[in-house]
């Protein structure tokens, strides 16, 4: 690839980190994967193919970074002397709206992986399925299924907003 | 009704910062750059890790010159302001004429041949100085490649740090500039050359 990796940044850097949010939750975990895929992505960046889809890649490789989070995470709960330190501090970075991504957090997780890999990264059914496995008409019914709940959750809170 | 999955513009910042920071600390970062808002307007700097390797104006479009950065030099490109501190230091230093010489690593990728020959002669101009493109083919050795220093100056990579200002048409008369005209009659002026 020889087009400058900032741009890469600017355009799928919000998109990367809806997908890891989707998949560990609006957390340092998921500040952790952006920042993983980020850095793999630079590394791998010049042998990169021209006509890549820069953005189906990228998504792919939050996937990977996502599972490698998920894993140290679990060897984190495992109470240590010493906590285990983010390498990304946001701290003081307010969080906006975290309402929407407890939601996300609260489906189903086939739901959910389906919501991140297809709905926010743009993965085809297929492409979706190869990921988390099952079939590209299960991946298509978990993806409906999951934003069907999330527009019910968003139209409650927006009705109990305007209740007087 | 489209449901709105949040992520804060300052939040996105604040992971490409540190993005760009882990970058450089590992190795990864081919050119780190950041802009800079001068009296000549914006200027964008560029640095590998041998030193600095591009300084441009405006009107060059930032966009395209990351481009050409990323095919001669490394698409491993980030805004990374980290490694440009020096060079920002010295360069406010010399717009507010506290500083006459540049002492920065130069990274000359973008200069090759009789061009690049001509830049790393350039410096030899002394502030408030110039000198005609017939002097500086002779400083190059060439002292018929007249026209060849002017395509040489027009094409310099790190313009304000290597002197092409100080060039000048052997009428006295400024001649071009990549800045354009006014950047090249302010610098002159900075340095009382003119």
């Amino acid at each position: 690839m020889k087009q400058p990796f900032e741009i890469a940044v600017e355009q799928h850097g919000a998109t990367v980190l809806r997908v890891c949010r989707a998949v560990l939750g609006a957390t340092a975990d998921a500040d952790d994967a952006w920042s993983e895929t980020f850095l793999a992505a630079l590394r791998a960046w010049p042998d990169l193919d021209a006509d890549t889809n820069v953005e189906a890649w990228l998504v792919r490789v939050a996937h990977r970074k996502a599972i490698d989070v998920t894993r140290a995470r679990a060897r984190r709960a495992v109470p240590v002397e010493h906590p285990a330190v983010d390498a990304v501090s946001t701290d003081g970075v307010p969080g906006p709206e975290p309402e929407l991504w407890d939601a996300v957090a609260g489906l189903p997780e086939r739901q959910r992986l389906a919501v991140a890999y297809h709905y926010l990264g743009g993965l085809t059914h297929r492409e979706t399925a190869d990921l988390i496995g099952g079939t590209a008409a299960a991946v298509r019914r978990a993806a409906a299924d999951g934003i069907k709940t999330l527009r019910r959750t968003v139209a409650a809170r927006q009705t109990g907003g305007e209740a007087p | 009704m489209t449901i709105e999955f949040p992520v804060s513009e300052a939040h996105l910042t604040a992971l490409r910062e540190s993005l760009a920071d882990r970058a450089d600390l590992g190795g990864d970062l081919g050119v780190a750059y950041r802009t800079l808002d001068t009296p000549l307007g914006a200027l964008l700097l560029a640095a590998t890790e041998r030193g600095l390797v591009r300084v441009a104006f405006e009107r060059e479009e930032f966009d395209r010159v990351l481009e050409t950065l990323a095919e001669r030099v490394s698409p491993r490109i980030l805004r990374a302001p980290g490694r440009l501190d020096e060079a920002v230091r010295e360069l406010e230093e010399y717009l507010t004429g506290r500083r006459t010489r540049f002492d920065l690593h130069l990274d000359h990728a973008l200069s090759s041949g009789f061009r690049g020959e001509v830049h790393r002669h350039l410096p030899e101009i002394g502030y408030g100085r110039t000198a005609s493109y017939a002097e500086v083919a002779a400083l190059a050795g060439r002292p018929r490649a007249v026209r060849a220093v002017g395509t040489a100056c027009g094409t310099n990579p790190l313009p304000i740090v290597v002197p092409c200002h100080r060039v000048v048409r052997s009428d006295g008369s400024a001649g071009g500039y990549l800045g354009g005209p006014e950047a090249k009659a302010y610098l002159l002026r900075l340095e009382g050359a003119a």
